[in-house]
This record gives structure tokens, C-alpha cells and sequence, in this order.
């Protein structure tokens, strides 16, 4: 769920100037803290921990820095670990924050892996995770209406035939991941260049 | 390097796989399924939706799923190898390019890339939705709590960790 909580919209930066730059450990311990405490998305916590509680950077870097890791592969927040840990005390630095966001919840997801090979079989625990998955799936959908909703509001029928495109290869087709986005990315990229062009002109 | 060693396998293909992950976990989830189910055979459908289903229920990021994945291939080395190979490429690759573009909002690339890119991650958000919920809503009833929950989720600002634990609570009941 972490794409549905994009930074919020640019509050008035009362306070420019910086806090002195963290020592390792506090970082390690900042991002431990706001991973522990993003259950379905880390994203909203680590604004709230990195611009407003320890000011080590302003809303409007904040908001840069994202938008960099978000168009960048990978799983966003923790390109986003690594990007301001770094910024802030160099490669150790983003080492330390790397680590904190992901050495706790990776632990607990193994003590958990753990517990489901032994108890997964367990009538009552596959019941409730049956009940939970469902439930799972019910918010991925919000999430996409949501993401949805300004396509619908501004008409855009190319962005909706490219979105119904890759659903129909990947979800229904099931083509592997590599090949649609080979043949998609170029595309996609390519018409929104032309467009704006052409809005531009 | 050998080939029946499963580790070398979770490594290529979650550090390959993220490297095409644009748009996140959510995104990446038709292909982990692909590959863990279909491919490789290392889960069934069920055990895919309940590690989904785990990794959504528990802190930190979401992409965390892979470490799911990564035991029940191989264990712990598996679960921390799978972890690795999925973040730190990406991670040391975000690092040298925020070193390159200090100031990414002065060219106007970025800007078009990722509006060329939202509509593509909904759609393979949409396509995550379809495939998980062809392995969890096999009843009516399971059907019903999902369409509940997109509806509740999509109109009001809950924590979705109540709507997970009703899910769960429904299951439990064994009305789902």
C-alpha cells in the first residue's frame, strides 16, 4: 500500500534551517523506528520522522528525494533509505539507514516464515489467513481506484488503454513481467513525450 | 556455482526482477507469482496468497514478501539472500544516481518518465489484484468481504490494519 500515500501537499516550511547531521546510529535507529511502525506502507512515517520530528531535511527536499527513488526500479522506500542516508553522513551513512528500515521487519517476516511452515497447516490459522488475504486483496483494489481516480477526472483515454493494455497481458495473459514492460515503457514514454509536445506548440 | 543450489536461483531472479520493478512492490507481485508459481514451482497459489496476506500484516515495507518466499525455498539463508537480492541492487543504484542528478527537478525528464509510467503501475497493480484474488475468493461470501473492503478502503481514511484484522477475525469465525 505504499503508493497510495504520495508525499502531502508541500506545507509551508516554517523552519529552513537543518539539524546537525545524525550520527550513524540514530539514523539506524530512526528508520528502524518508522519501519516498525508502517504497517501496510512505511512512506507516511518516514516524512512525518525525517522532515517534522528531526528536521534533517526540509518538505521540499523531502519531496524531490522521492519523487527520484519513485521513477527509479525497485521497492521505493528503500531506495529512499539508502538516498537520504547517504545525503546525510555519506555511503555509511546510507548503509546505517538501509539496514535499519529493513534488519527488523526482515527478522520478524522470518520468525513468521517460520511459524507458517509449522503451523500453516493448522485449520484455525489457515481460516484467519484466508480471512486476511481476502481482505488483502480488497485494499490493493481501493488502491488502484484511487491511482485511478485522475485518470478518470482528466479523461485521459491513452493512459487508460496503456493501463488496460498491461493488465490484460500480465493479469490475464500472464506474459512474463520483462517483455510487457520492454515493449510498454518505450511507448508510453514515447506518446506522453509527443503529447506534451503538442500541448507545448 | 552450482545449479541445484536454490540460493543462486532466488538471487538471480529477485535481483533481475527488481531491477524491472518500476512502481514498487505492489507492481512486482503478478511476477513473483509467475515465477514462484508457475516457474519454479517453489509455493502453490494458497501459500502465495498467505504470504501476501503475512506481508501485509506485518511492519516495514511490503516488497518483504520476497523473504517469505526466500524460506520456503531455503530457509533462513534463503529468506535473507532473497531479501538482499530484491533491495540492495536497486538501492546502491538510487544512491549513484541521486549522486548524478543532484537536482532532479531541473530537467524535465524525470518529470515525463514518471507520468509515462503511472498509468503502467496501475495496471500491473490491477493485474496483482486479479491474480491474488483468483486464488483467495473462491466463495461468495469471500468474494463479498473483498468487495467490502475495496469499497470501505476506496471511500473513507481507516488504517487498513483494522480491515485486515476483520478479515482475519471472519476467517477465524470461519464465515469466510
Amino acid at each position: 500500500m505504499s503508493l497510495d500515500s504520495a508525499p502531502a501537499a508541500q506545507e509551508p516550511d516554517l523552519t529552513p534551517a537543518h539539524s546537525p547531521p545524525p550520527s550513524l546510529l540514530a539514523l539506524f535507529m530512526a528508520f528502524a523506528r518508522m519501519s516498525l511502525a508502517g504497517f501496510g506502507g512505511v512512506l507516511v512515517f518516514a516524512r512525518r520522522a525525517i522532515v517534522e520530528q528531526h528536521r534533517w531535511m526540509t518538505a521540499d527536499e523531502f519531496n524531490e528525494t522521492f519523487a527520484l527513488c519513485h521513477f527509479l526500479p525497485g521497492p521505493n522506500i528503500v531506495n529512499l533509505s539508502m538516498v537520504f542516508g547517504s545525503r546525510l553522513r555519506g555511503i555509511a551513512g546510507g548503509i546505517a539507514a538501509f539496514a535499519g528500515l529493513l534488519l527488523p521487519p526482515t527478522l520478524i517476516m522470518t520468525v513468521l516464515a517460520i511459524i507458517y511452515a509449522h503451523f500453516g497447516d493448522v485449520d484455525v490459522l489457515r481460516r484467519s489467513l484466508a480471512g486476511i488475504s481476502c481482505a488483502a486483496v480488497g485494499l490493493l483494489i481501493a488502491v488502484v481506484f484511487r491511482m485511478m481516480t485522475p485518470l478518470l477526472k482528466r479523461m485521459d483515454a491513452v493512459g487508460l488503454i496503456l493501463m488496460l493494455a498491461v493488465f490484460t497481458a500480465i493479469g490475464v495473459i500472464r506474459l512474463p513481467l520483462q517483455v510487457v514492460l520492454l515493449v510498454a515503457i518505450p511507448l508510453s514514454v514515447g506518446v506522453t513525450f509527443i503529447l506534451r509536445r503538442k500541448v507545448a506548440a | 556455482m552450482s545449479s541445484e543450489n536454490p540460493i543462486w536461483a532466488l538471487i538471480a531472479t529477485f535481483g533481475l526482477m527488481s531491477l524491472f520493478a518500476v512502481g514498487g512492490a505492489s507492481a512486482a507481485v503478478p511476477e513473483m507469482h509467475r515465477i514462484a508459481v508457475d516457474v519454479h514451482h517453489w509455493m502453490t497459489d494458497k501459500q502465495f496468497a498467505d504470504a501476501y496476506a503475512i506481508a501485509q500484516l506485518s511492519p516495514g515495507p511490503n516488497v518483504l514478501i520476497v523473504t517469505l518466499i526466500g524460506y520456503a525455498v531455503a530457509g533462513i539463508p534463503g529468506a535473507l539472500a532473497a531479501t538482499l537480492a530484491m533491495c540492495l541492487p536497486t538501492a546502491l543504484l538510487a544512491y549513484y544516481v541521486s549522486r548524478l542528478l543532484n537536482r532532479p527537478s531541473q530537467s524535465r525528464w524525470p518529470g515525463l518518465i514518471q507520468a509515462a509510467l503511472v498509468p503502467l503501475s496501475i495496471g500491473l497493480m490491477a493485474a496483482s489484484a486479479l491474480i491474488l484474488a483468483q486464488s483467495t475468493d473462491r466463495t461468495i461470501a469471500a468474494l463479498l468481504l473483498t468487495t467490502t473492503v475495496a469499497v470501505i478502503a476506496s471511500v473513507s481514511r481507516i488504517n487498513p490494519l483494522w480491515l485486515l484484522l476483520a478479515g482475519g477475525l471472519l476467517g477465524f469465525a470461519g464465515i469466510v
